[in-house]
């Protein structure tokens, strides 16, 4: 997640002190993202070091100093609006890498492993849906209250997506697990049953 | 039982219950050993691949069809032990189910629609259509009580389909993949409404391959070769019930 872009949008808006960053961050991804406020200051201090944003004037009496973008800090802004997000970019995903070798480690019981981490997605998901419950269907209208729970629904409807795929994929998974140990030919279960029992005896040894 | 008074008998209880299709060695068992409750303010969706037994699950709940083995009971009463007649009233009185493809009867309007089962009951022209109208005032469409379904786009059918299986005294809908012809916005609307009707006290059985649909639903259970595999979570103890009743 680019802390640094998200701050650097905020910024666009209006100056702002780094507590007040922290607030607005979270209060527009309905606390989706928790900053603290040390991550918000050392964010700030490399965006002043790149040259994107500035001091917009001296400390107020509390030792708080507003920030502003520079020019070059808008035309990232800019940027940032206009390019598409690199999926490339995104961290890698334990549950991919965890079922990737559950099904080349001997011994996992993946039929199970697919439907615990299926039970335990849908339960986020019926937590997302009880935020969004909560939350008026009527949302999005003109008022800066409106807005801000028009973002957050948006917000919640992304949670929502990514773990609907997430089980979607999980099925599929389990579809294709399932044809597989069907259409299996004898011989490769022999090899397989051969290919464990070679590592247990070495694990023997 | 006493019409009114606070009971604890779960709306829907499917009581180790098993469908076996055909018999010896071609016998198919659909499902298999399978209890279920669903408490009255209580909404439980089913997931499951095909061929899972979900349909039958529904269709055991509705009394459209019987157990090989174990028990039905709707509001307390023993489905497989009634005659006939007594299980048609029941699906008359008692239930309503909810399909993909609404299923209206296009020659009526909506609000015919809705009093088409208490009619059928028995109920008198007038005094039906003044319950009809209460049932499509509580899923959201009461301007709609006098257009035919033709007029009326996908999701205020559903709607009216909602309104019909709650209409009176029924207190079970059993809704299969009922958001299956609607898109995403539509079907959460529709989803929205069924919720709320849960939420003022009655019991509901959902069935749907589509995980953000059945988040709607307090309790997911996942079913596979007509077993229940697992569950978000257990259902709750009368008492809890009780606890929430009294404190709204």
């Amino acid at each position: 997640m680019s802390i640094r872009r998200g701050l650097l949008a905020l910024l666009a808006q209006e100056p702002m002190y780094g507590a007040q960053l922290r607030s607005e961050f979270e209060s527009r991804t309905g606390g989706t993202w928790p900053l603290n406020v040390g991550q918000v200051y050392t964010t700030l201090a490399r965006l002043e070091r790149d040259g994107l944003v500035e001091a917009a004037g001296a400390a107020d009496d509390e030792g708080r100093i507003n920030y502003c973008l520079t020019g070059l800090g808008r035309t990232e802004v800019q940027g940032w609006w206009s390019a598409p997000v690199d999926r490339g970019d995104t961290p890698r995903d334990e549950l991919v890498i965890k079922l990737a070798l559950a099904v080349t480690v001997p011994g996992v019981d993946i039929q199970r492993l697919v439907q615990t981490q299926r039970t335990a997605t849908l339960r986020h998901l019926q937590d997302l849906t009880k935020l969004k419950r909560a939350t008026s269907d009527e949302a999005g209208g003109r008022r800066p209250d409106e807005q801000k729970e028009l973002a957050w629904l948006l917000v919640l409807d992304n949670l929502v997506y990514a773990a609907e795929a997430e089980i979607r994929w999980l099925d599929h998974v389990e579809t294709r697990l399932a044809r597989g140990a069907k259409h299996a030919p004898e011989s490769r279960t022999r090899d397989t049953a051969r290919v464990y029992d070679d590592r247990s005896i070495e694990g023997a040894k | 039982m006493t019409k009114g008074a606070m009971t604890t008998d779960p709306i829907l209880l499917l009581d180790n219950v098993s469908r076996v299709h055909g018999r010896d060695e071609t016998a198919v068992r659909a499902l298999d050993g399978v209890t279920l409750t669903v408490q009255a303010g209580e909404l439980v969706a089913v997931m499951g691949p095909s061929g899972s037994g979900k349909s039958t699950l529904l269709n055991l709940a509705g009394g459209l069809d019987q157990p090989t083995t174990g028990k039905v009971f709707v509001e307390g009463a023993d489905v497989g032990a009634m005659s006939l007649r007594t299980l048609a009233a029941l699906r008359r009185r008692s239930l309503g189910f909810v399909f993909q493809d609404f299923n209206l009867i296009p020659s009526l309007t909506a609000a015919e629609n809705v009093a088409l089962p208490l009619e059928l009951d028995g109920l008198r022209v007038r005094k039906a259509r003044r319950v009809a109208l209460d049932s499509l005032e509580a899923v959201g469409i009461p301007e709609l009580a006098d257009r035919y379904p033709e007029h009326m786009s996908g999701g205020q059918q559903q709607r009216v389909a909602i309104a019909r299986a709650l209409v009176g005294n029924r207190r079970l809908v059993l809704a299969d993949e009922p958001t299956g012809a609607l898109d995403s916005q539509t079907g959460e609307d529709v989803l929205r409404v069924l919720r709320s009707r849960c939420d003022a006290g009655a019991g509901g059985l959902l069935v749907t391959h589509e995980a953000r649909h059945a988040a709607w639903a307090d309790r997911v259970v996942f079913l596979r070769d007509g077993v229940i595999v697992d569950s978000t979570g257990t259902p709750p103890s009368a008492e809890s019930l009780l606890d929430a009743a009294g404190a709204v």
